[in-house]
C-alpha cells in the first residue's frame, strides 16, 4: 500500500540536518487480529494479539485526533478484519471529525447491507475489499474459507451500489498468478475504480508459508507484462496499482518509502510501529499510545530514529545515488535473509547476497509445500 | 485501443465521491487525497480545483481564470484541459 501511497509526493524530507522529522502522511490502524479468513501470507505477526489486549474506543479516538493534530491525511482502518469491532461505525466517525480520509480495508465477508449503509453513512472515504483468487474455488481454498468468493462478490455489490469507490486488492503468488487477466475483468466487471495487484512480501505468515507462495520467475515477469498492458488498456477506467515481487529484482523497493518518513502503523494493543514486520528486528523497543502521544512516539521512540534518514546505512548505500529513492529498501527483509537488519536490502544487486536470494526464490518455487494457514494459538515451528 | 477520455468546453466536471480536496495545515498547501493515494497541489492546480464544484462548466472555470490572472484565454483552456484530463486518467476527477 504504501508504494502507491506516495509516488505522487515529491518532498525533501530526509536531506541534510532535520532534527524534527516530518510528519506522516497515512496510518495504518490496526483495529484487530480476528479475521475470518486464514490466508496464509497474512501480513499480520506470527504472534497475533487476542482480543482482550485490543485498545477500546477511546483510545483509538484519541489516537486518530493526535494523528490529525500531527499531520496525517490517511487512516487506513484494517486488522485482521476491521468489521470484527462493533465499534467501527463510531471509529469512522472519529476519523470524519478529525479530518481524516478514511480507508477500509476488508475482507468483506461479515459485514451485512444494514451495516455498510451505517459505515457509509458515518463518513466512510473508501472501501478496498480483499479477494485471494479470481474464482470461489481458488479464493475459498486460499482463504480457508467456504463460500467466501461469494460474499465478497455480493459485498462488492453492495458496496458500489451505496455508491462508495471500491478498490479490489489481490495478493499474488503461483496459486493465483495466473488469474491476474480475471482479476483484472472481475475489477471491471465489479465497477472498481482501482485494483490492486500485490505480489506476496515474505514477512511473518509470508516468509513461513514462502515455499508454499513463490511463483516461477518465468511466470512473474510474464505477469508484470499483463498488468503494464492492462495498465495502459483501461487508463482512466481502472487505477492498477501493482507492487511487485522483489525477490527476483535487481533493486530494492523503498519499503514505506523511508523507515519512519511518511506513515505508520498502530497494532491492535497500541504499539505503534515504521511497519507490518518492524517487530521481528531485535533490540527495538516500541512505544505504546497507552504511554504516550503519538507525535512524541513519531519524534522520540529511539526505534523510529533508528533507520530513519541515511546516517545507519551503510557505507555501499551511503554513497548510492538511489540512497534516498530506496531508501536502503528494507530492514525486515534485511534481517529475514542476512541475519543483520543495518545490511543493504539484500535484494540489492550490490548485496553480497542477491544472488543467494535468487537461487532461494527459484528453490523455493520449484517446491510444494502445504500452506500453514494464519490462525490464533497456532506458533509454526 | 481504448478511447481516451476527452473534455468539451461545456463538460461539466467534479470530484468523485471518495476524492477529497483539503488545505494541508502541517506541510502547507492543497491536497488532493484520494484512494491510497496524495496529490500535493501546485497553486495552478489548487485555483483550477478550487473552481470545480460540480455545476460549472469548463468554460466558466477558464474564462474565471483568465479573469483571474489576466492571461490569454486561449493559454489556460490548454493548460486547463490538460490539467483535467491528466486528473480523469487518475480516476480522481470525473465528468459529471
Amino acid at each position: 500500500m504504501s508504494e502507491a501511497l506516495t509516488e505522487d509526493m515529491n518532498d525533501t524530507a530526509g536531506s541534510v540536518v532535520k532534527p524534527i522529522p516530518q510528519p506522516p502522511i497515512g496510518m495504518l490502524a490496526e483495529l484487530t487480529h480476528r479475521c475470518p479468513l486464514q490466508c496464509p501470507y497474512c501480513s499480520n505477526p506470527v504472534e497475533l494479539t487476542r482480543k482482550r489486549e485490543e485498545l477500546d474506543t477511546d483510545s483509538w479516538r484519541r489516537v486518530f485526533r493526535q494523528a490529525a493534530d500531527m499531520g496525517v491525511l490517511q487512516v487506513h482502518l484494517s486488522g485482521g478484519e476491521p468489521a470484527a469491532r462493533p465499534d467501527l461505525e463510531a471509529l469512522i466517525e472519529s476519523c470524519v471529525e478529525s479530518g481524516l480520509y478514511s480507508n477500509l480495508i476488508t475482507a468483506g465477508v461479515n459485514i451485512s447491507r444494514a451495516r455498510l449503509d451505517a459505515l457509509a453513512d458515518a463518513g466512510l472515504d473508501h472501501v478496498q475489499l480483499s479477494v485471494q483468487g479470481a474464482t470461489a474455488e481458488v479464493n475459498d481454498r486460499i482463504a480457508n474459507l467456504p463460500d467466501a468468493f461469494d460474499k465478497k462478490l455480493a459485498f462488492a455489490r453492495e458496496v458500489t451500489d451505496v455508491g462508495l469507490p471500491l478498490t479490489l486488492n489481490s495478493v499474488i503468488h503461483r496459486h493465483n498468478l495466473h488469474q491476474i487477466p480475471d482479476l483484472v475483468e472481475l475489477a471491471v466487471e465489479l465497477g472498481a475504480r482501482r485494483l490492486e495487484i500485490a505480489h506476496a512480501q515474505y514477512y511473518g505468515w509470508a516468509l513461513e508459508n514462502r515455499a508454499a507462495l513463490m511463483p516461477p520467475r518465468e511466470q512473474v515477469m510474464e505477469a508484470l507484462e499483463l498488468v503494464e498492458a492492462a495498465r495502459e488498456r483501461l487508463k482512466g477506467k481502472l487505477v492498477i496499482d501493482a507492487v511487485v515481487p522483489d525477490y527476483y529484482a535487481r533493486l530494492p523497493k523503498p519499503c514505506m518509502n523511508g523507515w519512519g518518513r511518511q506513515s505508520l502503523n498502530v497494532t491492535p494493543s497500541g504499539r505503534v510501529l515504521p511497519c507490518h514486520a518492524a517487530e521481528t528486528i531485535p533490540g527495538l523497543e516500541f512505544w505504546n499510545v497507552r504511554d504516550h502521544g503519538l507525535d512524541e512516539i513519531w519524534r522520540d521512540n529511539p526505534a523510529f530514529n533508528a533507520y530513519r534518514g541515511t546516517d545507519w546505512m551503510p557505507d555501499a548505500c551511503q554513497s548510492c545515488d538511489r540512497r534516498e529513492l530506496d531508501w536502503g529498501g528494507c530492514r525486515c527483509q534485511a534481517l529475514a535473509l542476512t541475519g543483520d537488519a543495518t545490511q543493504m536490502d539484500p535484494v540489492c544487486e550490490l548485496s553480497p547476497y542477491h544472488d543467494e536470494v535468487q537461487t532461494l526464490a527459484i528453490q523455493d518455487a520449484s517446491r510444494d509445500d502445504d500452506f500453514i494457514y494464519r490462525r490464533f494459538a497456532r506458533q509454526p515451528a | 485501443m481504448t478511447a481516451r477520455p476527452d473534455l468539451q468546453e461545456n463538460d461539466v466536471v467534479r470530484i468523485p465521491r471518495g476524492v477529497r480536496l483539503r488545505e494541508d495545515k502541517a506541510r502547507g498547501g492543497w491536497v488532493l487525497l484520494a484512494p491510497e493515494r496524495v496529490f500535493q497541489l501546485d497553486p495552478i492546480a489548487q485555483q483550477v480545483l478550487t473552481r470545480v464544484d460540480g455545476e460549472r462548466d469548463v468554460a466558466d472555470i477558464v474564462d474565471d481564470l483568465a479573469a483571474a490572472f489576466d492571461a490569454p484565454r486561449e493559454r489556460i483552456l490548454t493548460d486547463v484541459r490538460a490539467m483535467l484530463l491528466d486528473l480523469m486518467s487518475k480516476n480522481v476527477l470525473e465528468v459529471a
